[in-house]
């Protein structure tokens, strides 16, 4: 309950700033909006698998991707508090320290999970079959993964010791392997052998799969339950990790 | 409220381990306000940052608010105020609301916590800049809604490291005055360190002196000057004769030390030199040395800390000093001359 009641306190702080400002939660919620004008064109034409709508297919891994670029730059905020100091005086705090990575995390998750639900309400009057319980439960595993993947970037936030351009190449560094390695924008079934291997060791493949057959509606899809584990088992490490770096990084 | 025995922290530099902290003991009592004074690296921090649970320490044990810092860091947190080196606010968060978050943080309802940051951010004359930014405030204001955060949930015990530095002596003066009334009000116990030499000597009741990762001197600033340095008292005479007749009469006060003769002035310390000195000019005149110019000053914690370690604490580390007090005695000279 602790953990809950302080992780709500740490996402309400850092939501504030945008609730103050509605301007840029609007202007950020609605950038997808963009990308869908701009790729949407694209895959017409084009047909999905057994003459389903190509959105079928794209959607999520779009929203993946959405969430993929959103989390893994959480850190960066954190870059800005080290360096002004805001960020030692909540480690002085009774606050837990696995609540700070959550709340600040989840602070991406929140638009992210916005942006979302708005690319599914624009796609849906043109072909996307909408699975309501699919697109929830989806939505939760991306979440969780959102959790992992933003306490591995606080994490690296803290172990650059102030040195933007450091987070910054890592974070790069690992975005874009990390991004094709997992279909997310191609499928990678005519892939080269090797690649294909690559590809089934980043975890980030799996939660695409799950996110595929969840907004698909296939809830018998075994993709579902080893997404779902590989999204938990990311925010434990995340976790694990962030709240071991940040009693080093008071040092 | 604060028992520190033995306390010590190494850090790894490279292959080098370096000792920031090497056997601290410490005593402070409710209500006291106590400043750690010293030099930059000479371990102020690194103390702080242990009793303050941000850093383990490497051996020695450390009680604060009644509770271990290593064996129960979270009951010492929920007792403690600290205002870091940094700012507690982000730049991108309001004023009000940083202080508001401060408060849930430790348990307040929101009402209470909103309650407790209006009567705060008033006392400290921020309720105009309630809804601005943290990054648009100037460094004194800045510094006040640090305390105000610090403060929210009316701590028995406030540690504050380097609160003043940065400040002009104006914002300096005001945060001061801020820091005091609050103490008044709520009987806080305040340590912090410094390495304004000034600031320590006008405002803490009690002052360590720490150097290379020791305390070396502790006491009261008035206790530490009185019992390490003496008043330091220059007669300028007309010529270097007179000086060396000066130093001899001088050497017959009754507790005379380290005196000097630089061309055809004498310097020479002693306790209570006001009192002493109308003695030692109508002495002089007995003699008929021609005293030119006199002048006695109190000693500093600049010359506590001189006569422990041999170097000038302005010298041992970048240390700030905003008097002039030493190319004034150059001056002095010259005149006498």
């Amino acid at each position: 309950m602790m953990l809950a009641n302080h992780t709500g306190i740490v996402l309400g702080r850092q939501l504030r700033p945008m609730s103050r400002d509605p301007f840029t939660l609007i202007f950020g919620v609605l950038q997808p909006i963009v990308f869908l004008a701009l790729y949407g064109p694209l895959l017409v034409g084009m047909t999905g698998a057994g003459g389903e709508s190509p959105w079928q297919w794209f959607v999520p891994g779009i929203i993946v991707m959405v969430s993929l670029f959103g989390t893994s730059v959480a850190g960066a905020y954190l870059l800005e508090e080290l360096r002004v100091g805001s960020f030692e005086r909540f480690l002085v705090t009774p606050l837990d320290r696995s609540s700070l990575l959550i709340g600040r995390a989840l602070k991406e998750v929140v638009p992210l999970t916005l942006q979302a639900i708005l690319i599914v309400a624009i796609v849906t009057p043109f072909g996307f079959q909408l699975h309501p319980i699919g697109v929830i439960v989806g939505l939760l595993i991306l979440g969780t993964f959102g959790i992992g993947l933003g306490a591995l970037s606080h994490s690296l936030a803290m172990a650059v010791k102030r040195q933007e351009y450091l987070f910054w190449l890592v974070q790069q560094t690992l975005l874009f392997p990390l991004l094709l390695l997992s279909g997310i924008l191609l499928p990678l079934d005519f892939a080269p052998g090797w690649l294909q291997t690559l590809s089934r060791l980043n975890p980030l493949t799996y939660v695409v799969e799950a996110e595929r057959a969840l907004f698909a509606g296939d809830f018998a899809e075994p993709s579902i339950v080893v997404g779902a584990a590989v999204a938990v088992g990311l925010a434990i490490v995340g976790l694990a990790v962030g709240t071991r770096m940040m009693r080093r990084a008071a040092a | 409220m604060i028992h520190a025995e033995g306390l010590t922290r190494e850090f790894r530099v490279g292959k080098e381990t370096v000792q920031a902290v090497r056997g601290l003991n410490l005593d402070v009592q409710e209500g006291e306000l106590v400043a750690f004074l010293g030099p930059n690296g000479a371990g102020k921090s690194t103390s702080l940052r242990m009793l303050t649970t941000l850093l383990v320490p490497t051996s020695g044990t450390a009680t604060v608010a009644g509770f271990d810092v290593v064996a129960d860091p979270a009951s010492v947190r929920q007792r403690i105020g600290y205002v870091g080196q940094g700012h507690g606010a982000a730049d991108d968060q309001q004023v009000r609301d940083e202080v508001v978050t401060q408060g849930r943080i430790y348990g307040m309802s929101r009402t209470d916590a909103a309650a407790r940051t209006d009567e705060l951010i008033d006392s400290l004359e921020l309720t105009s800049l309630a809804k601005r930014k943290a990054s648009t405030l100037s460094g004194g204001q800045r510094r006040r809604l640090d305390v105000a955060i610090g403060m929210v949930h009316a701590p028995r015990l406030l540690f504050l490291d380097e609160p003043s530095t940065g400040l002009d002596p104006q914002s300096r003066a005001n945060l001061w005055e801020h820091l005091v009334r609050l103490r008044e009000q709520h009987g806080t116990t305040i340590f912090l360190t410094t390495h304004y030499l000034e600031e320590a000597d006008a405002m803490a009741e009690r002052v360590l002196v720490i150097d290379e990762g020791r305390v070396i001197a502790d006491g009261s600033p008035e206790e530490l000057k009185a019992g390490m340095a003496g008043d330091l008292i220059t007669i300028g005479t007309s010529s270097p004769a007179d000086a060396s007749r000066a130093a001899m009469v001088a050497g017959r006060l009754d507790s005379p030390r380290e005196i000097t003769i630089d061309g055809s002035t004498v310097r020479l310390r002693t306790v209570g030199g006001a009192t002493a000195l109308p003695g030692l000019l109508r002495a002089l005149d007995a003699v008929d040395v021609n005293a030119v110019s006199a002048e006695v000053k109190r000693p500093t914690l600049d010359d506590v800390f001189l006569e422990l370690t041999g170097r000038s604490l302005r010298d041992a580390g970048d240390i700030v000093a905003d008097s002039i007090k030493p190319t004034q005695t150059a001056q002095t000279l010259e005149v006498a001359s």
